[in-house]
């Protein structure tokens, strides 16, 4: 069966590996270079922590056991001669700093902790020797061991040269302009792009903030939105952060809808010693300009946490767009309106951490197994999107 | 590599002769003028690498010299991540050859 696959970062190469793995012909199409979009301009992050009890963090826990799993097998697949995915699972704590929001972050850990994520209560004390730097002023903590971080470009050329080697081809700088259709019109066959024609049995749209474009050329509207997000890094230092850390107000900022400029901060060395502080969130359409009211403020957070961060230069920052549903949901599986089209998109900024679990799914949709988890929730036809679909339609 | 200073009479930017100062790197003392790059007094000196990298231990020294890619970072008076190539000397200065020993992950 002849796959073609539109999108060469994580999500694109996570469905590329997992297809190929599972004796599929697939074809990858990148319009820009492999992990050119958001997969480069982000943390690489695993995250339970950050997820509401409900269908996404289903994933997220589902996920936590694949990475190490998958994380293994490339590396002897790939050898040692390919740079490290960096896999570290070293546990994520996040902190809170009053006692209202201290009240908050508990309630939420105890939901977590109903739906089986580990989430440890830390006292500022307890919360200091994980963390000796932390700002001693929080009020509580919670410590979720089941985090972890993965340097997302190496990720995907590693997903990417795994699926090569079982056959995979990527064709990069090749945009898709349009869709290959069969007599009637009705049904896709394959894509067509700037350079020529893919046959497919079928498609999968795995663009990511870019989706909701690729849909349109393809005839099936998908309302993915783009949500601008900013990190800024340090010079390599001694290590002084051990953990991803960050303060309550990131959740309640991933859950938002809000198109105002949200931060919070993420902080979080990297296996090189630099150390990656986030984060943003606003909706500014693909304008991709920094900001530096962005940037202080981000920074203003971070020095909260982390008061030694105060004296740390800040050598590089970036931006990247998200994939942002209306819903909250990424969109996982078959197009109702057009066939055969798959959509494997809107993770926000959770599409590392979820990418294999979502190619899961998909491989089962595709070979008409089991998924590894209820789908539904997932689906495009599903009642929360319903407005949106109509609207991007 | 040499330094060639422009003569004074010939500086059409500063036509005046240069103050000269000193920085100290590595239990040495180099000449140079005042304002000039770090980074420039030492190669001027024939220093050419003031940093040492994690991983392979490697030296390093200037690479892109316009203050973007950090690799020419020093320590300065105690002050860790100095871009050499930024910062202009004003005397006194002491320079600290940077070398960080990569981070060992404490995973739980």
């Amino acid at each position: 069966m002849r796959i073609v696959v539109i999108g060469a970062g994580i999500v694109g190469a996570a469905c590329a590996h997992v297809l190929t793995s599972a004796g599929f012909d697939v074809t990858v199409l990148e319009r820009g270079a492999v992990a050119g979009g958001t997969s480069s301009s982000c943390e690489g992050n695993l995250l339970v922590s950050d997820k509401t009890p409900g269908p996404e963090l289903d994933l997220a826990v589902l996920a936590a056991t694949r990475w190490p799993q998958v994380a293994g097998e490339l590396k002897d697949q790939l050898g040692d001669t390919f740079p490290s995915l960096e896999y570290e699972p070293k546990g994520g704590l996040v902190v809170a700093y009053t006692a209202t929001a201290a009240d908050a972050l508990l309630t939420f850990a105890e939901t977590q902790r109903q739906a089986g994520v580990e989430a440890q209560t830390m006292t500022p004390r307890e919360a200091l020797r994980l963390e000796p730097h932390l700002s001693p002023r929080i009020a509580t903590g919670v410590y979720y061991p089941g985090d972890a971080q993965v340097q997302p470009t190496v990720a995907v050329e590693a997903l990417l040269a795994s699926a090569r080697m079982a056959g995979a081809r990527v064709r990069t700088r090749e945009r898709v302009i349009g869709a290959m259709r069969d007599a009637t019109g009705a049904r896709i066959v394959g894509v067509r792009t700037d350079r020529g024609h893919y046959p497919a049995d079928a498609v999968v749209n795995a663009a990511g903030p870019w989706a909701g474009e690729v849909a349109t050329l393809l005839g099936a509207p998908v309302p993915v939105l783009p949500r601008f997000g900013m990190v800024l890094v340090t010079p390599r230092m001694p290590h002084r952060v051990f953990h991803k850390v960050y303060d309550a107000d990131y959740v309640g900022a991933t859950q938002s809808g809000d198109a105002d400029l949200q931060t919070s901060a993420v902080v979080e060395s990297t296996a090189a010693g630099t150390v990656l502080i986030g984060s943003s969130r606003q909706r500014v359409g693909f304008d991709d300009r920094l900001r530096a009211r962005v940037i202080s403020e981000i920074a203003a957070k971070a020095i909260a946490l982390f008061p030694f961060l105060e004296h740390t230069m800040v050598m590089r920052t970036y931006g990247g767009f998200r994939p942002y549903m209306p819903d909250h949901l990424p969109v996982i599986g078959p197009d109702h309106r057009v066939s055969p089209l798959y959509h494997v998109t809107g993770h926000e900024g959770a599409g590392i951490g979820l990418s294999l679990v979502s190619a899961d799914i998909l491989l089962a949709q595709l070979s008409q197994t089991t998924a590894p988890l209820d789908p539904a929730p997932f689906a495009l036809d599903r009642a929360s999107l319903a407005p949106h679909l109509k609207e991007a339609a | 590599m040499t330094a060639s200073a422009v003569p004074p009479a010939h500086d059409a930017i500063r036509p005046r002769p240069a103050t000269e100062v000193e920085i100290q790197f590595e239990g040495r003392t180099y000449g140079g003028v005042l304002g000039q790059s770090i980074a420039g007094i030492l190669l001027a000196n024939d220093v050419l690498d003031w940093r040492t990298t994690s991983a392979r231990q490697s030296p390093r020294g200037l690479f892109c010299g316009i203050g973007v890619c950090f690799d020419c970072v020093v320590t300065v008076d105690g002050i860790p991540d100095v871009r050499a190539c930024q910062r202009r000397a004003r005397g006194g200065e002491h320079v600290e050859r940077q070398h960080f020993s990569l981070p060992t992950m404490r995973g739980h």
